[in-house]
Order: C-alpha cells, then structure tokens, then sequence
C-alpha cells in the first residue's frame, strides 16, 4: 500500500473517499494526527509514562512546520493544565494530555477550566496510581475525576481515539466545557495497528474555527475570574450541569455529523452489541469491550443470548440509555477496572443507581478485573458471564482471579 | 488469525520489528496489531513483543498465550524462559543463532529454523559488535520461513517506520532471506 491508497479487499473498512492514508500507528501517535488535523494552536503537556509519545510526536509536528501550534513546556503537569487554561482563555483551541499521578496533580485546576468554561481538550492515558509504582492500564486516575465538570469518553481502539478527540472538540466547543479523552495504557496507547487519517478539508468542515462569545483580548477588555457571591454562585452551577445534560443530546448528533462527513461511526453514548434480545448484558467500557466481543459472539453461539452494553461516555451519565437497554436484560454484569475502596467498581455502581427507579429491575453484578494492566482475556471474560447466569441474587463486588485465597471467582 | 510471539532483549529491536510486521503486513491487505509486554525495560533484559494477524479488524486486546509461531531474537533465552509455552503443534521457532536448528533439542512437534542475525546486522553497521540490532534481519529470515509475507512489504514498512539507516537495514532484510536454509537438502549437508 502506498500512502493514500487502500489495498483492494479493505475498502469496506476504509473509505477511500474520505482517508488521507492509513497509517499503522500506536494509540498515542492516533491522539497526536487528531490534535493535527483539528488545527489546536496551543499545546502543553508534560510527560509522563504511557502518555509521553502523545506529545513526543506532537513536538515534532510543531519542529517540523506539519502543524502551526505554540508547544510551551512545562515543569509540572499542574502548570500544563494551567496553561492551556490561559490559552483557551484568549479563544485558542488548546490541547494537553497525561496520566495517572500527572492527572491527580492537576485535579484543582480541572475543576478551574470546567467553571470557567472552557472547552480544553486533554487525553488521558488511563494508568494506575501508586503507590506501589504501576505503569499499565487502570481507570482509577479519570475516574477519580468524576466530579471535575469534564465531560469522560472512554475508547476501545486507536481509529476510535481520532474519531472521539475531533469529536471532544465539537462538544467541548458547543457545551463550553472541557472534554477528557481516555484510552487504555498499552492496550492502546503502545498498540500499532491501522488508523484511517482523514481528509483534512472534511475534518475542516466537521470542525470550523473555534470563536468563543467572551474571550480575552487586549482590545476589548474584560473582567474574568471574578468573585461570584453566594446570590450568583449557585446559578453558576446550575447551567454547568444544564450544558452536561445537553451533552447527552449532542455526543450522538455529532457521532451522526462526524459519520455523515467522515464515513465512520463508533456508536453515541453508548455502542449496543447484540443487546434487543439479551437476557443477559455485559457492560463494558475501554478495551475490555473488544474482547468481550469475541467472547460474546462465543455464547451466542452456543444459543446462550449475551449481549454487550459499551460504555463510551461516563460523564455526563447516560442514564437514560443505560434504562433502555440493561433495562431489558433479566441479568446484568459490569466489568471494572477500577475500584472505589470502601464501594465497588465504579461503572457498576453508576449503572446500578441508574436502574433503581425502573419498574422491574435486573440482577446486576459488579466484577472488578484487571487493575494495574492485568490481562482480562476471553477466560476471564466467560468466567463472569458463567457466574452471572447462575446468580441468584446481586452482588456489588466480585473480584476476579486474584493470585492469593480470597472469596474472588 | 495468526499469531506471532517475539522474544528478545532489551536493546535488540524486538518492539520494533513488531511495528515493521505490522506495517508490512497491512501493506500485503491484512489487519495487524501489534504490542510489546512492557515491564521493566532495560538493555539487556528478557523482553516479549506480540503481533496478530488476520483479514478482519482485530477485537482481541490480550497478551499471546498460544502462539502460532515464534521469533527468538537471543538463542540464550532458551535457557532461561520457557519460550515454547503455549506454542501451537506445528508451530515454527527462528533463532537468531549461529547453531544448527537440531543443536537446541526442541520437540519435533515445532519446526525449527536458525539464522545469524548478529552478523548481518553487525556487517550493515546496526548497533555494535556487542548489541547489534538485529530486528530487520530476523523479519527476512522470518519472511522466508513462514511464507507469511513477502520482503517487498518489510521494505516498504522498514522506510516508513524506521528513522535512521534505512538502506542497512533493508540489505539486512534482504541478506537475512537469501541465506535462511529452508531446504531440508541443504539443511542435512550442514547437519553433517
């Protein structure tokens, strides 16, 4: 294959008429195309294991004159996030990523950028926290987020990772709030496999210039950052969380824009596999979600009826889909790889706070698995859905396959 | 869908050459991913990398447990990990080795090959006498054995991905392929 040209046989996964190239690229180098071709003019980050080749490669596209950004370095991740709130501040579309303990230490100013509302966009690499030092995939670091005011996506491949932070642009950019990227360490970010890059004159059209209403410039000055009193304050709030609901009817019309321009589709707030006729239903999210495929397809073969729920927006919650479709399983089990000590996997305990106030409710299960990049293969993956067929009540936490005696399956 | 594992050492090459197979392959119209098992890395240490190979977009998002085929970048890994585990009967094992493939007593179950990367590398001026890196060489000999794919795409890949010393490393390529002995003729005579 050369540049710019599909081999024959690939065109039904590769539109020719809206790829540029393919390129067989790592999850990292996807998130640095797609910042690229979304023409951001301000990036700072500061590196951290596994999300360093995001901005590795985004420095040499700056070097090189591929893309016309300011690259500012950094000392810390706090002033990376600091930076890019000032950035957008002026109007300019911003980008920045990290990791992990890189994320924790920016958590202050994650709430800063979503008061402010501004529309930064920032791809986490999902790494386990320490201590002890852990470099591979976990949910812990995003999800301890939750409460910041950043919309969450969550992706399954490297070809979903562009198409999801074009698309975290258009959202960002109409809620006014910031947008979190997340993709599993290693999983995705060190796996090099095809990714269709698109034409830049359609990602163009699909994502205009950004002109914000209020911005800072020095002729036409403004007050920002102000004091807002107890009579303002809670109003303030208020319309956060209305431009959070509104992202619930916007994440899949832009899913729907993006495919109508770009050709390709990954699903809205959620991806339904298999789901109409389910009696039981795997909830997933990352790259678990793709094994889970196979294993899902397996019990279907078998005449056992499985399906897949994946999760690919966290915040704002889809409850409403999520009661449609786990609404009409008999038995539902959630994979995590996360934990929120003291509760349960976190995904789970959103799904099952979302099902309560449903008439008839399923069993739903909670299974933590594969914390700190431990592998959740098919085996795995079929030994949860065979304890959840033969459940008789719900449990909140099972933990899987740990390596010392313990109540785990 | 295929399945190759890569055993190697810190500083050969291995995550590498898993990102060329990868290339190379899209090239000839399959879907490939490819991934290292990052642990500690360091030069010198045991280290495994992974591809899948197949005709429809890849799902599986695992480490390989039951390889199809094997690529031993380090002949002395054999003596300290199980390199067979999970192969699949039938399965073909390259050696970077200057030995015959009889001399390492692997079962007959598996077909086994030998190549000297370490020279061809070293003769291309890549890495040094003492680390060579020998990821481009041992795809040639691999290309060769396993009918897999064919050297024109590692070629094409070896440009886009590697960024220095494309030439060598494309000779090495192309070095390792002619002189891998897949004859079962030629195999004996070296044999006695």
């Amino acid at each position: 294959m050369e540049n710019g040209v599909i081999t024959a046989g690939l065109e039904k996964y590769f539109n020719p008429e809206t790829t540029e190239e393919v390129k067989v690229t790592e999850g990292t180098h996807a998130a640095s195309y797609a910042v690229g071709l979304a023409r951001v003019k301000v990036i700072s980050a500061y590196p951290i294991t596994p999300q360093t080749s995001i901005v590795e490669k985004l420095s040499e596209m700056c070097a090189s004159g591929e893309i016309d950004a300011e690259f500012i370095k950094v000392e810390s991740e706090h002033s990376a996030m600091a930076c890019v709130i000032g950035s957008e501040s002026t109007g300019a579309r911003s980008f920045t990523a990290t990791s992990s303990q890189g994320l924790a230490l920016m958590h202050e100013e994650l709430h800063w950028a979503a008061g402010a509302r501004l529309p930064v966009v920032m791809v986490n690499v999902n790494r386990a926290l320490g201590a002890p030092w852990n470099i591979w995939a976990d949910q812990s670091d995003s999800l301890a987020q939750r409460d910041t005011g950043w919309v969450q996506l969550y992706a399954e491949s490297n070809q979903e990772v562009l198409d999801m932070v074009l698309q975290a642009y258009r959202l960002a950019e109409e809620i006014m709030l910031p947008v979190m990227v997340n993709m599993d360490a290693f999983f995705l970010s060190h796996t090099t496999e095809p990714v269709a890059i698109p034409k830049q004159h359609l990602v163009d059209q699909f994502l205009p210039g950004y002109n914000p209403k209020f911005k800072m410039d020095i002729k036409d000055p403004r007050a920002f950052g102000g004091l807002a009193t107890p009579d303002r304050y809670m109003e303030l709030r208020y319309n956060i969380q209305k431009s959070m609901e509104g992202a619930l009817d916007l994440i899949p019309k832009i899913a729907d824009e993006y495919d109508a321009i770009i050709k390709r589709h990954h699903g809205g707030l959620v991806e339904e596999y298999l789901t109409e006729d389910a009696e039981y239903l795997l909830v997933t999210s990352g790259t678990i979600t793709g094994t889970s495929r196979i294993v899902v397809d397996a019990f279907r073969n078998k005449g056992i009826k499985v399906g897949l729920l994946k999760m690919r927006v966290f915040r704002p919650f889809p409850v409403k889909v999520v009661q449609e479709s786990a609404g009409r399983a008999k038995k539902i089990a959630v994979i995590d790889r996360n934990i929120s000590f003291g509760q349960s996997g976190i995904f789970f305990n959103e799904l099952k706070s979302a099902l309560y106030n449903l008439e008839t409710r399923p069993l739903i299960n909670g299974y933590v698995a594969g914390l700190g990049g431990r592998d959740v293969t098919p085996s795995t993956i079929e030994k949860v859905i065979n304890h959840l067929i033969a459940a008789e009540k719900g449990e909140d936490l099972i933990w899987m396959e740990l390596n010392y005696e313990s109540d785990e399956i | 869908m295929i399945e190759i594992r890569m055993h190697g050492r810190g500083g050969q090459g291995a995550v590498i050459a898993c990102k060329i197979l990868a290339n190379a392959l899209f090239r000839e119209g399959k879907f490939a991913q490819s991934f290292p098992a990052f642990g500690v890395e360091r030069r010198g240490a045991p280290v495994m990398a992974f591809t899948r190979i197949d005709d429809k977009p890849i799902h599986l998002r695992t480490q390989i447990y039951e390889p199809d085929h094997l690529i031993i970048l380090d002949a002395s890994l054999l003596q300290t990990i199980d390199v067979t585990v999970g192969l699949k009967p039938g399965g073909k094992i390259l050696i970077n080795s200057t030995l015959a493939p009889e001399s390492f007593n692997l079962p007959d179950k598996y077909e086994v090959r030998t190549i000297d990367a370490n020279s061809i590398a070293i003769a291309n001026g890549l890495g040094s006498r003492s680390t060579p890196i020998v990821n481009t060489a041992i795809l040639g000999a691999f290309s060769k054995f396993t009918g897999i794919l064919g050297v024109t795409a590692i070629e094409a890949a070896i440009h886009d991905a590697v960024p220095i010393k494309k030439e060598a490393n494309v000779r090495a390529t192309h070095e390792a392929y002619e002189k891998l002995k897949t004859d079962p003729v030629a195999l004996m005579m070296e044999q006695s």
